[in-house]
C-alpha cells in the first residue's frame, strides 16, 4: 500500500513537472500583458533543441539550457508580432503552434537521417535519489518515490519567479505593463521592453518545461512527446489565477489526477475509457467548486500604443 | 489614369474569360482521355490475362511500366514504423519489378481525401492507403473512382464493401504469442505485464496472442504466470505510458509488452530506468535501450506491400477482399536483435513453434472467445 502512495507522488509529480515549468512561463507574459497562446509550439521545439542538443554534446544540461533558449528564441518571434508589430497575438499564438512542432520535426529529419524521432540519449537528466547515492537495498519501498532532477528545479522555479514578481522592481513593472500599461508608461518605464523580456522568459520556460519531457520523461524526441501539454500548462496558469505557486498547485492537481487514473485502471475495474478523461473532469470541478473568480490582468492581450491612455 | 485602369480591368476580364475556357476544354479533352484510356485498358488487361498462364518471366516483364503509390497517415514517410516499413517494400516492388513508385505524405487527418485524390489523378495503376487512420477517407475516395484499384494496409474492409480496394491485415498475434512465450520462458517474478493504446479487434490480437504465449510457456515449465493488462488510451502520452508501465515493474512485473505506439517508448523508459525488461512492437526497438529491450514483436509492412502490388498488378481480382499477412508469408515475426538477450535455447524452441504456427497446429488465438476456447484445449 505505501508502494502504491509513492508511486502515486511519483507519477504526480513526474506528470506536474514539464507543465509547472510552462505554466510558469505562462503567467509572466500574461503577467506583463502579453498573452501567449503559443507555449504548445515553443515547448515542441524547446524538447527537441533539448534533446538534439544533449544526443551530439553528451551532456544532457547543456541540452536543458539550449532547449530553453531555444524556447525563447520562438518567444521573440512572437513578441516581435505582438509587441512590435501589434499584431493579433491569438493569432500568432496559433502560429507558432505549428511552426514549433513543424520546425522540430524538420530538423530531426535533417540531423537524424530524415526520422521523425531523435535517436535514445546516452545519458539523461540525473534522478534525485540516485545522484544523492541513496541505498535502496536498505529502504526498497522508496524505489517508487524516485523523481527527475526537474522536479526540484520546478518548485524552486516557482519560488523564484514568486519572488521575482511580488518583491523586486522588475516583477511590479512587470505587473503594471499589465494591468495599466499608460501608468508604467508615464513612470518613466518601457512598457515594451519590460513586455519583450517577459515573453522571451515564458519562451525560456517552456523550453525548460519541452527539455523536462525529453531529458527526463523519456529519453528522445518523438512527434507526438508534446501533445498538448503547453494548452494545459495555458489552462492552468488560468486556473491558479495568474499566480505561479497556484499555477503550480494547478499543474500538480492535474498530474495528481493522471496518477489516479493510471493507478486506479491497474487496481480497480472501472472501464479505462473513462479513467481517460477524469483528469479533465476533476480539473473542471476543481474550477467550479473551490476556485473564487478568477481575475486576469486588465490589460493581457491588448497591444500598448503610446499616448493612447 | 481612369482610362488606364478600365483598359487594365476590361484586359484582366478577357483574360479570364480565355483562361476559364481554356481550362473547360483541357477538362473535356481530359475527360476524353478518360474514355480511351479505359477503352485500351480493357485489351490491355484481357492481354494480361492472357500472359498468365505462360511462364512467370514474361508476367514480371509486364509489371514494368505499371505505377503504385503509397498515402502515409499523420507519421509521414520516415516514421520508424509502417509508412517507412511500406516504403521499403515499394522501392522493392522498382528495383526488382521495375514498378515506377512513388509517395505521397499526410500530415493530419484532412490531407487524406484529397492526397487519395491527387493519387487517382495520376492515374496510378494502384494505390495504398498506409494505416488504419486511413481507412474511411479511402473508402469514401474508392466509391469516388470505382474504375481505381486501391489498397488499406493494417485494417480489413467489410466483405464486398469495396469492390474496388483489398484490405491487408498482420496475424500480430501470431508474432505477439512468441514474444509471449519468450516472455514466459524468461520471467523470474512470475508477473508479466502488456500496456495497450486503445481497445480494438487489431490491438486485441497483441493481448489475447500475448496471454496464450505466455500461458503456453507457464504449461511448459509447470507454473502459473499472473498477466497484468492496461489499456492506457492513446497513442501518444508518453508519460502516461511510462506511469502503467513503472506501476506494473513496481508490483513485481518484470516483463512489459508495449503496443501503444510513438507512447509506447515511455514503458521501454520505465524499463531502463528500473532495469526490467521491456518488448518493442512493430520494429526492431531494441535500438531505443540495447540492454532493456529483450524482444520485439515484428510487423513487416514491406513484404505484405511487395506481394500484393506484385499480385495485384499481375491481373490478380483481389478487390473486395481482405489478406492476411501471418507468420506463413512472413507478413509477421520476431526481432532479429532478440538472440542478443534471449538464450539460444529458447530461441530454438521459438523456431520449433513457429513451425507449429505455419503447420496450423497451434491456432493462436485473435479474440477473447477464441482464447478462452485456446486456454481451454491447453489443460
Amino acid at each position: 500500500m505505501l508502494n502504491v502512495i509513492f508511486l502515486g507522488i511519483a507519477i504526480s509529480l513526474m506528470y506536474a513537472a514539464p507543465l509547472c515549468f510552462t505554466a510558469l512561463g505562462g503567467v509572466i507574459t500574461q503577467r506583463a500583458g502579453v498573452d501567449n497562446i503559443g507555449l504548445e509550439g515553443m515547448m515542441a521545439f524547446g524538447a527537441f533543441a533539448a534533446a538534439a542538443s544533449a544526443y551530439f554534446s553528451n551532456n544532457p544540461w547543456l541540452g536543458f539550457l539550449i532547449g530553453a533558449l531555444a524556447g525563447g528564441i520562438l518567444a521573440l518571434v512572437h513578441g516581435f508580432i505582438a509587441i512590435t508589430l501589434k499584431g493579433d497575438q491569438t493569432i500568432s499564438g496559433i502560429a507558432i503552434n505549428f511552426i514549433g512542432l513543424g520546425l522540430a520535426i524538420f530538423f530531426t529529419r535533417i540531423l537524424f537521417n530524415g526520422m521523425a524521432s531523435t535517436d535514445a540519449l546516452q545519458r539523461k537528466l540525473p534522478k534525485v535519489f540516485q545522484s544523492l547515492g541513496f541505498n535502496f537495498e536498505k529502504y526498497p519501498a522508496l524505489r517508487a518515490l524516485e523523481i527527475d532532477i526537474t522536479v526540484v528545479l520546478a518548485i524552486v522555479a516557482v519560488f523564484i519567479v514568486n519572488f521575482v514578481l511580488y518583491k523586486t522592481v522588475y516583477g511590479l513593472r512587470l505587473r503594471a505593463c499589465g494591468e495599466h500599461p499608460a501608468a508604467a508608461d508615464t513612470m518613466g518605464v518601457s512598457v515594451s521592453k519590460i513586455r519583450y523580456s517577459a515573453v522571451f522568459l515564458s519562451g525560456i520556460f517552456a523550453g525548460f518545461g519541452g527539455g523536462a519531457m525529453t531529458l527526463a520523461v523519456i529519453s528522445h524526441f518523438t512527434p507526438t512527446v508534446i501533445s498538448g501539454q503547453g494548452f494545459i500548462a495555458l489552462a492552468a496558469v488560468i486556473f491558479g489565477n495568474w499566480r505561479p505557486i497556484g499555477a503550480a498547485l494547478a499543474c500538480l492537481l492535474f498530474g495528481f489526477a493522471q496518477a489516479l487514473a493510471v493507478l486506479l485502471s491497474s487496481y480497480t475495474a472501472i472501464p479505462t475509457q473513462i479513467l481517460a478523461t477524469l483528469p479533465y473532469i476533476l480539473t473542471l470541478l476543481v474550477l467550479i467548486l473551490f476556485v473564487g473568480r478568477s481575475v486576469p490582468p486588465k490589460a493581457n492581450g491588448q497591444p500598448y500604443f503610446k499616448g493612447e491612455a | 489614369m481612369k482610362k488606364f485602369l478600365s483598359l487594365l480591368l476590361a484586359c484582366l476580364f478577357l483574360a479570364t474569360f480565355v483562361a476559364c475556357n481554356k481550362e473547360q476544354k483541357t477538362d473535356e479533352s481530359e475527360a476524353g482521355n478518360e474514355v480511351t484510356e479505359d477503352v485500351v485498358t480493357q485489351p490491355e488487361q484481357e492481354a494480361a490475362e492472357e500472359a498468365e498462364t505462360p511462364a512467370t518471366a514474361e508476367e514480371e516483364l509486364d509489371l514494368a511500366g505499371k505505377t503504385a503509390v503509397m498515402i502515409t497517415d499523420e507519421g509521414g514517410i520516415n516514421d520508424e514504423s509502417f509508412n517507412q516499413s511500406a516504403w521499403n517494400g515499394m522501392e522493392r516492388l522498382e528495383q526488382e519489378l521495375g514498378i515506377k513508385v512513388s509517395f505521397i505524405e499526410s500530415h493530419k487527418d484532412a490531407e487524406y481525401i484529397p492526397n487519395l485524390e491527387l493519387a487517382v489523378d495520376q492515374g496510378n495503376d494502384l494505390v495504398w492507403g498506409i494505416g488504419f487512420l486511413v481507412k474511411t477517407a479511402l473508402t469514401e475516395v474508392a466509391h469516388d473512382y470505382p474504375e481505381q484499384l486501391f489498397g488499406l494496409i493494417d485494417d480489413v474492409f467489410e466483405e464486398g464493401e469495396v469492390p474496388n480496394a483489398v484490405g491487408v491485415e498482420f496475424a500480430a498475434e501470431q508474432s505477439s504469442f512468441l514474444v509471449g512465450y519468450i516472455a514466459g520462458m524468461m520471467t523470474k517474478t512470475d508477473k508479466i505485464g502488456i500496456v495497450i493504446g486503445a481497445e480494438f479487434p487489431t490491438m486485441f490480437r497483441f493481448r489475447y496472442g500475448f496471454e496464450a504465449g505466455i500461458n503456453y510457456a507457464a504449461k511448459e515449465l509447470g507454473k502459473e504466470i499472473e498477466f497484468l493488462y492496461n489499456n492506457i488510451e492513446t497513442f501518444s502520452d508518453t508519460a502516461k505510458a511510462k506511469a502503467t508501465a513503472q506501476q506494473m515493474y513496481h508490483s513485481g512485473a518484470d516483463i512489459v509488452f508495449q503496443c501503444a505506439g510513438l507512447a509506447g517508448s515511455g514503458v521501454i523508459e520505465a524499463a531502463k530506468e528500473l532495469d526490467q525488461w521491456a518488448i518493442g512492437v512493430d520494429l526492431d526497438q531494441n535500438s531505443l535501450a540495447p540492454d532493456n529491450v529483450l524482444t520485439s514483436a515484428l510487423k513487416n509492412v514491406d513484404v505484405a506491400i511487395f506481394e500484393i502490388s506484385k499480385r495485384i498488378l499481375s491481373g490478380e481480382e483481389l478487390g473486395g477482399q481482405n489478406v492476411l499477412f501471418g507468420i506463413k508469408d512472413n507478413g509477421v515475426g520476431i526481432a532479429p536483435s532478440s538472440d542478443k538477450h534471449v538464450p539460444a535455447e529458447i530461441l530454438e524452441k521459438v523456431d520449433q513453434l513457429i513451425e507449429l504456427i505455419k503447420a496450423d497446429e497451434i491456432q493462436v488465438p485473435y479474440s477473447e472467445e477464441l482464447y478462452n476456447e485456446f486456454m481451454a484445449g491447453l489443460k
